[in-house]
């Protein structure tokens, strides 16, 4: 679906990112501020591509010490396993606990995988100015927006688990370093997803804009 | 308080596709969504835009400082007992050597938090009183840019899941912080609708 209607940058209109107010924004003007909040003004996010797969490929990067390194070591009447992420919802799983298997399994390794996969795809499409389904992949960057935060509860597991377990050797948890990148991961696909720039989306639907 | 003064068919572009579209004069209460895209254009509750959030703000100023005075969780196990509170977890990660965890953790369940509060409350707080707050732009941008970092919801489901992970080797209750953080968490979402800094600016701008 295309729809009717053309973007405020075609008429050389800005819209505040602060205050919403429409500007004059004439083409090739340097700097230019809202005249009623004194934000500065841009047609879209400055370099979003480039710095949007700037933190995309830094968090596919540690994204592999995230999976491979323990999150966890927990020490148990004198007995220590390191849990990663995967072993600790198999873990829980083995155990019977499958809602919570469930939920550190949607939350630390579903959402950062499908999470990157969008931006890849979202980023490529907009650089080839695709024309496909721009409604649905805004969903998709709606979809990325909204559930990218969910996966830090893992890190607050772990924050909150080694605070109360510490009963010296009958029970006691310790981080691993795999926390460390995996709250790398999820910052940086936030980053990664704030400065995506979802207007571009619709940029290659404007009837002007070359295929 | 003043009441709005009257729309006239204003001018906006879409922050989410950049369409170009005109409001209704008097927008009805509900949602107005983009032609296009679909992304909520102006969201109208039909009560005060001033008051209810500073009302929601002082709410979750009380439950804040109750969330981090008393205790979140208390454990027991073999004749030992332990009580947590919410900062134990970035105290324990910055003792075990990871400092830059512990910061994560700092910013995303306390600073952050704690910033949107004040925010908020000096925002709204000083439209209250009818004036103009010094510095509002900086303050509702620094506000825009916070919110998303700010992740107490998703450390109560944090709690609730190491709750149920350790129920089974260890007796394990919810403190006094452990509600109030659930009535937060809720607070704060509440505020999140009823902050429209369009209409803050047709307003106080």
């Amino acid at each position: 679906m295309s729809g009717p209607g053309v973007s405020a940058a075609a008429h050389h209109l800005t819209a505040c990112h602060t205050c919403g107010l429409i500007s004059r924004h004439p083409p090739r003007a340097a700097h230019l501020a809202c005249s009623r909040c004194g934000a500065s003004l841009h047609t879209r996010i400055p370099r979003s591509i480039q710095r949007s797969w700037a933190f995309l490929l830094a968090a596919m990067v540690l994204y592999l010490p995230a999976n491979l390194l323990p999150m966890m070591q927990v020490t148990s009447l004198g007995q220590t396993r390191s849990d990663t992420i995967l072993s600790g919802a198999e873990f829980l799983l083995a155990s019977g606990m499958w809602p919570l298997a469930l939920i550190v399994f949607v939350a630390s390794i579903l959402v950062p995988f499908v999470k990157m996969a969008i931006l890849v795809y979202l980023l490529i499409s907009v650089q080839f100015g695709s024309r496909f389904r721009p409604l649905d992949r805004t969903r998709l960057y709606r979809l990325t927006e909204f559930v990218g935060r969910w996966s830090m509860v893992d890190i607050y597991v772990v924050a909150i688990l080694v605070a109360l377990v510490n009963l010296g050797n009958i029970a006691a948890i310790r981080a691993g370093p795999g926390a460390l990148f995996f709250g790398a991961v999820v910052v940086l696909t936030m980053f990664a997803a704030r400065t995506f720039d979802p207007r571009l989306i619709w940029d290659g639907m404007e009837p002007t804009h070359g295929r | 308080m003043p009441d709005l003064p009257p729309h006239r068919h204003e001018l906006v572009a879409c922050h989410e596709c950049d369409l170009l579209q005109r409001l209704p004069p008097d927008p009805p209460r509900g949602r107005i969504r983009c032609a296009r895209c679909a992304a909520v254009l102006h969201h109208a509750h039909g009560h005060d835009i001033v008051e209810v959030p500073l009302a929601l703000a002082l709410a979750g100023v009380v439950l804040f400082i109750v969330s981090n005075l008393y205790p979140l969780l208390e454990f027991r196990l073999q004749g030992s007992a332990d009580t947590s509170y919410l900062v134990a977890g970035i105290a324990a990660l910055y003792t075990q050597g990871m400092p830059v965890l512990a910061t994560l953790v700092l910013v995303t369940t306390l600073l952050a938090p704690a910033a949107q509060l004040t925010l908020l409350i000096y925002v709204y707080g000083t439209l209250r009183l009818g004036r103009r707050p010094p510095g509002f732009p900086a303050a509702l941008r620094l506000l825009q840019a916070i919110v998303p970092w700010s992740m107490l919801e998703i450390f109560l489901l944090g709690v609730i899941v190491a709750a149920v992970k350790l129920a089974e080797k260890a007796s394990i209750a919810p403190g006094p912080a452990a509600w109030s953080l659930g009535l937060l968490v809720v607070v704060l979402a509440a505020t999140a609708t009823q902050v429209h800094p369009r209409l803050l600016w047709e307003r106080a701008g």
